[in-house]
Formats: C-alpha cells, structure tokens, sequence
C-alpha cells in the first residue's frame, strides 16, 4: 500500500482564516461563553449580571445573614444558569399539576418533578464541562470558502491537522468503499475489486492489508475496532483486525449494503435480492429477514436517532424499516427518478435525499414532510452527514460540503474538493473535522472544519481509549445492549402505557402462540360399556354440562339482583327513618 | 318517699331540659316530705332566692331534728349531695306516694295547684328502668378504655404518616446530622476546663444567668410559666369540685365500712386489687426501684400461678361446679369469677404510664382520693380535636345507651332493697364515674374553648342540662369569694349550651346534605345513575361532534385541494451553483440502461403507481360489510329470487370504522397502521396506582435514572433507598421525646406553609 499527500497548485492566495484553536477551560469562561453562544447569550449574561447585583443589593439591604467571621455572601445562591442551555437539556414539558385532593399523586408528581428538574439543571451546569468548541471556515470579503483549496487550509493549521490532509493513490483495485470505526481511528477501506484495508489513518498504522479476491460491495467496522463485516460478491464476511476471516456468513447473500446498529449489536444488510436482515452480532443470530419486494437494495442509512434503516428505491421511494415489522413502517415518495443516495442526521430530524432527478431534497424526518429541496447540476451520487450536521455531496468526482441546509436556504457550497475518480464511498469521521473520500483512484481524506463533535464522551466512544478501556466498555456496551423489539419509530414508546386493550392483547397472543391459552376445554364424554354410551344418552350426559359457565353466570346474577334489592329496601328504610326524625332538637320536645 | 325523690327528680329534669330558665314550682309543706327536699332544695336553688330559702331550709332542719330518729343519717352528710343515698334510708320508714297524697288532700294549705301536679305525679305508672346488665356494663367500660387507648395511639399518627410520606428514612431516627456544623453551634458546645472559667460558670448558674446566648433568663422563663389570671380561677374551680369529691368519698367509705354483704366485699376486693395495680403505676412514677421490687413479686406470683393451674377448670372443685353450672346459677358465677381470676393472674403485665397525667395529678395535689379515671379520656368525640378525627363518628344508638344508662344508675340509686344491693353499688360506681368523667370532659372543652373559640363543641343536648345541674350544684357549694371567677363559669357553660343548640340544628342540615351525597355514592344507587345523568352529559357532546365530524371532512378536503402529490415533488427548487464541474461522470449510471430508461420517463408513472398503492392501502383498512344472508333459508328458493331486505339488512355485519389514518394529510407518504406488538412486553399495560392518566405517569417516567444521563448527584438522588440502617446501630422505638418534636417540626411546617401561602399573592 503507497500512501502519497498530493500537493497540487492552490488557485486561491493564502487569505483564509482557518479553523481557531479551541477554547480551552483555562481561558476566560466569560469570553468563551459569548463567542460560543453568540450575542444572545451574551447579552442574557449581562442581564443575569445585573439581576445579581440587584440580588445583592436586595440582601444588603435587608437583614443580613452573616456568617460566623462577620462576612456576607456576595452571591448568594446557586449560579444562575442560562435559559438556552437549561432548553438544550429538556426533556419534555411538565405536567400540570393533579387537583389538591389527589395527595398521593401529587407527591409522586412533585417528586418526580423535582428529581427530573434537578437532573435537568445538573446537566445544564455540567454543560460547562464540555470545554471544546468546533471550528469553522472563514472566508475574507469577497472570497467563497468553497474556492479555499485542501492544500491551504493543511497548511494554515497546525502540523497535526494538516497532516489530516491526505492522499491514498491506490489505482488498482478501485472504487473504495470507506468507514470510519465509532470512535473515529480506525478506517477501513474496501475496493470494489477485493482490496480490503484496515489503519488507525492519525498515525498512518496498517492494520491490516488483503486482497479478498472477490469483488467487495461494502465494508462496515463492527462493535470495536477488532472486527470489521465485509459484503463479497456472495456472502458476508467477518475479518478481525488482523485479516483472519471469523465468519462467513451463508444466510446473507448478495448484500449492497450494510449498517451497523451500535447500541442494538445489529448488522443491517440490504441485498440485490431486496432483503433487509438483521444480524445480532453479539449472538450471532439472525434477528429478522424481511423480503422487501421492492427491487435492488443499494441505498441505505440509518437513523441514529432510533436505529430505524432507511432505503432508497428506484421508484423515487425511501422506506423506513424495524425488525419487528415485516412492512415498510413509512413509505415516502422523495423523488420522480430513483434515489441515489440517503443520509440522516444524528439527532433523527432530518432526512436528506438526492435522486436521479439531480434533486437533493431535505425531508423534516419526524413529520414527513418535505422542507427544502435544491437542484444539483450533476445530481449527488453519495451523500453523508457529519456530527455536527454538515453534508457533503458527491458529483461525480467533486466532493461539496454544504453547511445548514435544513435551516437556511443554500446557494453555494461550503466547501469543495475535486478528486481524482469518481467517488463511490464517502463517509466524514466522528469526533474529527475529516471526511473520509473513497473513490475510483484510491482514498482522500478532506480537511472539513467544524464537520466533527468536539467533545466526545469518554464512556461512549474514547478516541484515546487504551486497550483496557475498551474492553471494559466492551462488557458495559455488552450489558446495556438494547433489544431489537424496542427499535420503533418513535424510540419513546417504551416509556409509554400501553393502551391496547384487553381483547387486543389478547388476539395478540393467540397469534404468536398459535392457539388460545384461555380456551377451554370441549367436553368429551366418556365411553361407558354396557349400552350407556347410546347416542341418546351421551346427548343427554352433554346436556348437562352444556352452558354451565353460562348458568353459573346467570345464577349469579340473579342472586347479586335478589342481594342488591334487599339492600335498596334496608336504605330505604333507613331513610324513611332519617326523614321523620326532623331534627335535633326534637328529643327536647314533649 | 326516695321514689317520691326519684320521681320529683326526674320530673324537674325535664322541665330543665325544656326550659332551662324556669324553676320548679315546688311548694313544700308536710313536715315528712321536707326531711328528704331539704337536700333536694339545696341542690335547685338558685342564686335569686337563696336567701330565704337558707332561712327557711334551717329551720325546717331544726325541726326535723326535733323527730330524732333520722338525726344520726342526717349527720353522715358532710357536703350537700345531688343525690340521695339510699343506704341511709330504712325499711321502715317506707313512703307510698299515695299515702303523702292523701295527707296533702287532707291539708287545706296545700295549693290547688301542687294538688294538680301530685295528681299528675300518681296517675303516671312509669317504671323505673332495671339497671343495665353486666354485659352491657362491660362492653361501656370497655368502649371506655378503647377509646382511651385509641385516643394515646392516634396522637402518634400524624408522625407515622409523616415518616409513611417521608422519601428517605435513616434509621437509628434521631440521628444528628453529619457533615460540617455551624460554627456557631461548635462554640456554643464548649466547655469549661480551667478552674476560672468553672468559677465563673458556676457563679452565673447560681445566680441563674444565662450561660448561652438564651432569648430569656431562667427568672423570666418561669414568670412566664406562671399562670393568668384566668387559668388559676379554672384551676381553682376545679380544686374546689375535686374537694367536694372527696367528701363524697368520704362517706362513701364510711357507709361501705358497715356493709356484711360477703358477696359486696367479694367486689371491693376486686377492686382493691385494681387499686394496687393503679398504686403499683404510681410507684413504678415515683420510685422505679421499689416498684421494680413489687413487679418481681408479681411476676413470680404469675409464674407460680401459670405453673400451678390453680385457677383453670382442671381442678377437683372446678370440675363439680362445671357439672352443676347447668343449673346452679351460684356455680356458673362461681366458675366465671375462677376464670376470671385464673385471667387475671396468668396475664402479662402492660404498664402504660403517661407522663402528662402524672404531671396534672401532681399539680391537683389532693388526688389521692380520686380514682384514676379524672384523667380519664374524653368520652365524647370532639370534633375541634385533630386527633379525634380520624375515627368513626359515634353512633346515636350508642348516644342514647349511654343516656339509659345515666338514668338507670340514677334510679337504682333510689332502689332500696337489700337484694339488689350489690347492683346498686355498681350502679352507684358508674353513676359516679360519669359524674367524674363530665367533670374531666367539661375541663377539656373549657381548654378548648380558650385556645379555640372559634372551634365547633359538637355534644349532645343532654349533656347541656347536665351541666347546667352541676353549675347549680357549685353555686350551692362554694363561698362569695370564690362565687365571683365561677359565674363566669356558668356563663361559659350557658354559652356552650345556647351554641351547642345552634350546633344541633346545624348538624342535622349537615346531616341532610351527606345524606345526599350518599346517595349518589352508595353501590345501590349506581343502578339508578345511567338512567338519569349520563344521557346528559351524552346530550351535550354530540352536537360538537357531529360538528366536528361534519367539519373534518370538508377541512380535510380543502387539505387534498391544497396538497397535491404533484406539487409536494416538483416543489420549486434552488439551484445550487458548484464552482468545481463535474469532469468524470459515473460509469455505472451508463450502464443500467433500465434506470436510465426511469429516468426518462421519470414523473407521472412513479407519482400514479404511489397513488395507487396508497389508495389501496386506504381501501384495506377500511370497515367491510360482512354478508351473511343464505339465499333461500326461511323463505323460497331458486332462480330470479333475491331474500328480502330485512333479511340482508339483518345478517350483514358491518365492522368498525378504524380512527383515521396516520398519514391522512400526508400525500407523498405511507404510514403502517399495524400495530408495534413486539414492544408491548416492555411497555407498562396498566397505569400504576395513583396516577390517573397515562399521561401524569409518562412525564413522571420520563427522565432516565442511568449514569449515562445524569451527573452522579442526580442519579444518587434518584436512586435513593426509602430505608437506610445504620450498621450495627440498634433501631430503637420511638420514643415520647420524638412525638413532641415530630408536632414541633410539623407545626413549623405548617406555620411556613402558611406564610408561603400569605407571600405568594404579594408576588
């Protein structure tokens, strides 16, 4: 393998402005909070500061509580905390509150209240914690950032993110497939003709290097960084690290495409056989198989938000599926040609599309609806969505960045690069401002300011984790993995009642149990010798045990009515009773 | 003549109860009758004629002193009396009523109108009532002490329920709080080691200074525990009753002396041996080593008695009685009073002893004579009494037992004969006792109504006559210069009967407005609710509905109109100009020729094909008419015959229409109307307790407890344990002292909430 950064001619002068160093704790927090929040949190600072002061003021003036060493406190309370921060970190709306006359509910309710107050105020707080900033690009007066070419901007930063800039010039086996392992280290490269590589890209480590010698349709990293998935021309394969084939997976054929669900342990696989099954990796059982009738599967995503797959159809149609369901949860019409690419953000809102009708469409994920839709000259064959929510769009061989297109109508992009082929993977890397660029003449990878999160959490995905702690993240992942029933749309319904009712319920359970627990048994009589088993007299012995339960319903009933009479005329008297003594001061009478 | 008392007595009682306000119009003139209402007299006179009737009653007393023979039962009386003792009457001196009419006949002086009332008297034949049976006697008593008990339970209940309520409990409870202290209380905790220091600590507490930084001295403190003016006239009152007691007492106990009854001196034995277990309570409250002494006896003489089976029906002796006990009443009582011993004696000892008792008996002083039951609990329910509210309100049956047995007690006073002696005394001893027990009961409302005028005395009319009876008694009694704080007492008592009334006629309107809400409570009426009020409710929601529904197509027509399939994908779109032009197209897009194909006939064909999948989806789930009809079945068959309407109008089954679909406003999009059932496991099924819609228990869910969401302080909060024991520490009962600050902590409470409550409008 030949690794080689490319340093072509730039076409602009060197007047960028590139991404800041990040803000670090140490630096003033007061400067920091403005340029992190902009204007509105600054001026909600200044606000606070006065309603501080006034606080104090309050406090001066009235009694004072002084402490033992005759000192005030010059800020009482709590620090206030920022509304927009606290509005991060919600959950859901409280509840109005029960009538008085429900203590017990009202307890409940204010304890919860409470309990999930605090939570939320604590997280607000320990917002602070999170000290790094994510950079962005900016352009002098006049000049498009997306004319800034990849040389200058590795050259503008620091050595360590300029070497971030690179070029992997592999000819021979072509177009690459590209991901990024979770915690953004590892990349594994995948070519169409049996090249499979795997590397921490920061130190430029091989891992591993072979030739599959089968045509590779996708590659995918598993659970950690010691196993990858690789979809061969007819099976599914499972490699470690090292290169050593695990499993070869012979129920999963002919897969296009393939992803990963890291908090269910499932591997999505699409087929040119238009199935969708799922693999439990950490079972290595299949979960579910679904036929989904609609032709080719090669596009697909999926929603981190609540681990549904998403598939693009030739029919301009993107279909949302579960496991647990053996039909398209939604179906929507996106495009009046076949979808090409799809991609969804990290927090589940927004879906975006490109179609053979050379359209890049943004849909409102959670209502169905379409938001914005932008005509691309050349149409986006490859679409992808950083942490931060950039998207980058391939056409043909150019790569475009484009910043908020769900909330600000786009014009031009944020970035662009021309690489060499035409790009067949494309994938940005977590936790790091690079997007990964898999193509017909090798691997690019792109410097993208403010494209990956800053802060990561370090009992999720540790970039810097040893090999200790992986593997106690690996037991905990383990644990806490969730099942494949609770993949729904709406990943809050298990926090719902369920509000089916009985019969429902019920049916329910006769359908997945193929017979009725609660049925009773059909009553059969006894073969008796000697003539006694006579039609007639086997007629008659049915007879008797014919609609018990309903006599016993019946006898029932009546007896509650004999029950429920009797006691209407002991009110009734007692009543009568009550209405003739008039009223209390009738005993002093004579 | 002590029917004749009796009679007088109860009649005058109803004429008070009529109208309190009105005398008696009792004329005496035979010497035999105003022996016996010359302490009639003392007890009805008023303040208005007190004079001349004192004049007068003095001399009537010189002359029945002149007859002699009554002198020595006369002298026995040290303090008037309500009541007639009818152990100083004899067998000889009986008197008919008939006998005194006749001699009034007989009398010219006599006014018509006593000749009137006399006749009256003679004509009405109302027996006096026999005396309530043991049993019944012993199911009061014990209605008594159950009450008391539930009274010295329920005191601890508003701290129970603030521990049941409490979202943490530490136990060992009184546990100082950890963590850092106030400085504050760190120096106040210092303690004096240098021998100056001590000399200086010493000097200030003897000359009673404060030490600690206290808000009053030790001087000032006790100042303001003496009492007001008002309390020592209530307590000196009181001091002047418990004297008149005692005298009763008195000769009570000299009466008794010379009593041979074997059976009666069975009783008092019984009760001495309640009176030594009450002495053993006193003593276990004045000298604990002592009655730790006397409690080893007792229990040793309990475990000689369990051991020995004395007092069980094993015996030689008892085994006979049972034999004879089916027709030898003397047996069966013998055998019951051994069974009773053997229960007495093989019980385990429960000493309650309360520390406020001992605290008023000491502040009496001059109690020893009294039983045990003045500190008795309050008999009557009060409703100003928190503690008192919890239970069940008495019953007017039990009201009116309790009035049957004042009365009877009363008139078994008057019943002379030697055989039902025993039962006279008892009958006394209750009489007694509910004279003691007005006494305590009217003392604690007196406090109540101090503290609380505006709190409602909810009681009985009876109980105001019977007051008023014993405000007469007491004016009688005391001397001028005490007359002055007891007037006021009348008034109060006046007050309470006049509020009392008020209070009756009120309750009975409340009574009536219960009953109404009972009735729409009560099981029964259920039945009777669908009928009248659901139709209402019903009738009002329908227009709306019908509205809406009529509404909701036409909207959603508009909806249709408004968003077209067609419209939704050929939105106006923005071009996005690339600086960078593609140079190498994709190889692939060349080579699928089918999808190259779609996209040239890209639009109608993939919008059409959507619409119609949607349409049939729509088309699936919408209710189908199930046609059960069988051609021919109960009518004629055959070719060209349909079956009739009716028939088809009644075997076609037509299901459910299903709530509209998800994606109804949706044009480009298809939802699943299945159900998720794989989740259904997972979910909550049915609301848990005391929420009342899913909702309240969804948000009350909805923050994750986990260490993945939260900081470490919350989930530490969220996840409390409700019992936390130390380890190793010994949980003891709580303890009096926990009571008194559990009422502190919540009276704190409350007088916050109060101010919360009085800031918040200001805000």
């Amino acid at each position: 393998m030949k690794s080689k950064a490319t340093f072509t001619d730039s076409h602009v002068e060197k007047k960028i402005k590139v991404k800041r160093p990040s803000v670090r704790y140490w630096n003033e927090p007061q400067k920091e909070d403005k340029s992190r929040d902009g204007e509105n949190t600054g001026e909600a600072a200044v606000q606070q500061d006065r309603r501080a002061k006034k606080r104090k003021q309050k406090d001066e003036t009235s009694a004072e509580k002084k402490l033992f060493s005759e000192k005030s406190d010059p800020f009482p309370g709590s620090a206030p905390i920022p509304k927009d921060r606290l509005q991060k970190f919600k959950r859901k709306d409280k509840i109005t509150k029960p009538p008085r006359h429900y203590r017990k509910l009202k307890q409940v309710i204010t304890r919860s209240e409470e309990a999930s107050d605090l939570a939320l105020k604590q997280a607000a707080r320990f917002d602070l914690l999170l000290p790094e900033d994510a950079g962005f690009l900016e352009g002098d007066e006049d000049e498009d950032t997306c004319t800034i070419s990849q040389e200058d901007i590795a050259e503008a930063v620091d050595i360590t993110s300029g070497a971030k800039y690179f070029n992997l010039k592999l000819t021979q086996f072509g177009p690459y497939r590209v991901d990024y392992s979770k915690t953004g280290r590892q990349l594994l490269l995948g070519g169409r003709r049996g090249h499979l590589a795997c590397f921490d890209w920061q130190t430029k480590q091989l891992m591993c290097e072979i030739n599959v010698m089968e045509s590779i349709s996708d590659v995918k990293w598993l659970h950690t960084d010691s196993m990858f998935a690789v979809a061969q021309k007819q099976w599914l394969y499972v490699y470690d690290s090292n290169g050593i084939e695990l499993h070869c997976i012979r129920k999963f054929n002919d897969v296009l495409r393939m992803q990963f669900l890291p908090y269910h342990f499932l591997l999505a696989t699409a087929s040119a056989t238009s199935f969708l099954q799922y693999l439990d990796v950490s079972t290595g059982k299949e979960v579910a198989a679904i036929c989904t009738k609609t032709g080719r599967l090669d596009v697909m995503c999926q929603n981190p938000h609540n681990a549904i797959i998403h598939l693009g159809h030739s029919n301009g149609t993107v279909t949302l599926w579960s496991p647990n369901q053996k039909e398209a949860l939604v179906k929507m019409l996106c495009h009046q040609g076949g979808v090409r690419s799809v991609a969804v953000d990290k927090m589940g809102n927004y879906m975006v599309t490109s179609g053979m009708d050379k359209k890049l469409k943004v849909f409102d994920i959670r209502a169905l609806k379409p938001l914005t839709s932008y005509f691309l000259p050349a149409g986006a064959s490859c679409l992808s969505l950083s942490q931060r929510g950039l998207l980058s769009a391939a056409t043909g061989d150019v790569v475009q960045v484009y910043r908020d297109v769900w909330s600000t109508p786009v014009t031009k992009p944020y970035m662009a690069h021309r690489v060499r082929g035409s790009v067949w993977g494309l994938q940005f890397c977590p936790f790091e401002d690079v997007l990964g660029v898999g193509h017909g003449e090798g691997f690019t990878s792109m410097l993208v300011p403010g494209a990956g999160e800053p802060n990561f959490d370090g009992l999720d995905a540790n970039p810097y984790r040893s090999a200790k702690q992986r593997q106690e993240w690996e037991v905990k992942a383990l644990l806490e993995k969730i099942q494949p029933e609770l993949i729904s749309l709406d990943p809050t319904d298990l926090g719902r009642v369920d509000r089916a009712t009985f019969e429902q319920r019920h049916q329910e359970k006769v359908q997945s149990l193929g017979f009725d627990p609660h049925a009773k048994e059909k009553f059969v009589p006894k073969f008796k010798k000697k003539g006694r088993s006579s039609a007639g007299a086997v007629e008659r012995r049915k007879k008797q045990v014919a609609h018990v339960d309903q006599r016993d319903v019946i006898r029932k009933s009546v007896e509650d009515k004999v029950k429920m009479e009797e006691q209407q005329k002991r009110k009734e008297a007692k009543k009568a009773a009550l209405s003739r003594r008039k009223s209390a001061l009738d005993r002093f009478k004579k | 003549m002590a029917k004749v008392s009796k009679i007088r007595k109860s009649k005058k009682r109803s004429k008070v109860a009529g109208s309190s306000s009105k005398k008696p119009p009792v004329v005496y003139d035979d010497e035999q009758e105003e022996d016996v209402c010359g302490a009639e007299e003392d007890v009805s006179s008023e303040e208005d004629d007190g004079e001349d009737e004192r004049k007068r009653q003095k001399l009537l007393e010189a002359i029945g002193a002149l007859g002699g023979k009554r002198k020595h039962a006369l002298a026995e009386r040290s303090e008037a009396a309500v009541h007639m003792s009818e152990f100083s009457m004899t067998a000889d001196d009986e008197a008919d009523l008939s006998d005194l009419i006749g001699t009034i006949e007989k009398t010219p002086a006599a006014t018509a109108q006593t000749k009137k009332h006399l006749k009256n008297l003679q004509r009405s034949k109302n027996t006096v009532e026999c005396p309530l049976s043991k049993q019944e006697n012993e199911r009061i008593q014990r209605d008594v002490a159950f009450q008391k008990a539930a009274l010295e339970v329920s005191r601890w209940q508003s701290i129970i329920t603030q521990n049941q309520r409490a979202e943490q409990l530490v136990f060992p409870l009184n546990q100082e709080p950890s963590g850092p202290k106030p400085i504050e209380q760190v120096v106040m905790g210092w303690e004096a080691r240098t021998p100056l220091e001590k000399e200086i600590f010493s000097l200030l507490a003897a000359n009673k200074q404060p030490i600690l930084d206290a808000v009053l001295t030790p001087a000032e403190e006790a100042s303001v525990k003496a009492m007001d003016l008002e309390q020592v006239k209530i307590r000196r009152a009181e001091r002047q009753k418990a004297r008149a007691l005692q005298s009763y007492y008195e000769a009570k106990a000299r009466r008794e002396r010379k009593i041979k009854s074997k059976k009666y001196h069975k009783v008092q034995n019984k009760a001495k041996r309640k009176e030594f277990v009450k002495q053993f309570e006193e003593l276990v409250k004045t000298d604990p080593a002592a009655a730790l002494e006397e409690l080893d006896k007792m229990e040793r003489a309990r475990m000689q008695e369990r051991m020995s089976l004395k007092h069980q029906n094993s015996g030689k002796w008892a085994k006979s009685k049972a034999i004879m006990a089916k027709y030898d009443e003397g047996a069966r009582k013998a055998m019951q009073q051994q069974l009773e011993v053997n229960k007495d004696l093989t019980q385990k000892l429960v000493t309650s002893l309360s520390k406020e008792e001992e605290e008023e008996e000491e502040g009496e002083g001059n109690t020893d004579m009294l039983p045990d039951f003045v500190n008795d609990a309050e008999f009557k329910q009060d409703s100003s009494n928190p503690w008192m509210r919890g239970r069940l309100s008495e019953d007017p049956t039990e009201m009116e037992l309790k009035d049957t047995m004042d009365v009877t007690a009363e008139g078994a006073s008057a019943v002379t004969k030697e055989a039902e002696e025993e039962e006279g005394s008892e009958a006394e001893g209750t009489e007694e006792d509910a004279l003691l027990r007005e006494f305590d009961s009217r003392r604690k409302q007196r406090q109540d109504q101090e503290s609380d005028t505006s709190a409602v005395i909810v009681n009985d009319g009876d109980d105001g006559v019977e007051e008023d009876q014993v405000t007469e008694d007491k004016v009688a009694e005391i001397s001028d210069e005490e007359e002055e704080g007891l007037s006021e007492f009348t008034r109060m008592y006046r007050g309470i009967g006049k509020s009392l009334e008020k209070d009756a006629g009120s309750k009975d309107g409340s009574a009536e407005l219960e009953e109404g809400l009972m009735r729409i409570r009560s099981v029964d009426d259920v039945d009777l609710l669908p009928q009248e009020t659901p139709t209402e409710p019903q009738q009002a929601p329908t227009p709306q509905h019908q509205k809406s529904a009529e509404q909701q197509p036409s909207r959603s027509r508009k909806r249709k109109k408004g968003i077209e399939l067609r419209e939704v994908l050929t939105k106006e779109t923005k071009v996005i100009k690339v600086p960078l032009a593609p140079t190498v197209t994709d190889s692939e897009e060349k080579l699928d020729q089918r999808v190259l194909i779609e996209e040239a006939f890209a639009g109608d064909d993939v919008i059409s094909d959507f619409a119609r999948e949607k349409r049939k989806r729509e088309d699936e789930g919408k209710p189908k008419v199930i046609d059960l009809t069988l051609p021919g079945w109960g009518e004629w068959g055959g070719l060209g015959l349909k079956p009739s309407k009716r028939k088809r109008r009644r075997f076609r089954i037509r299901t459910e229409v299903p709530p509209p679909r998800k994606d109804q406003h949706l044009p480009s999009v298809i939802i699943s109307e299945k159900r998720n059932s794989a989740i259904t496991p997972h979910q909550v099924s049915s609301l848990p307790f005391p929420f009342e819609n899913p909702a309240q228990f969804e948000s009350s869910i909805r923050t994750p407890l986990g260490r993945t969401w939260n900081t470490e302080r919350t989930v530490k909060k969220m996840t409390k344990p409700r019992v936390v024991t130390q380890l190793g520490a010994i949980i003891e009962p709580m303890a009096d002292e926990q009571l008194l600050k559990g009422k502190k902590k919540v009276s704190a409470r409350r007088r916050s909430r109060n101010t919360k409550t009085r800031t918040q409008p200001a805000k």
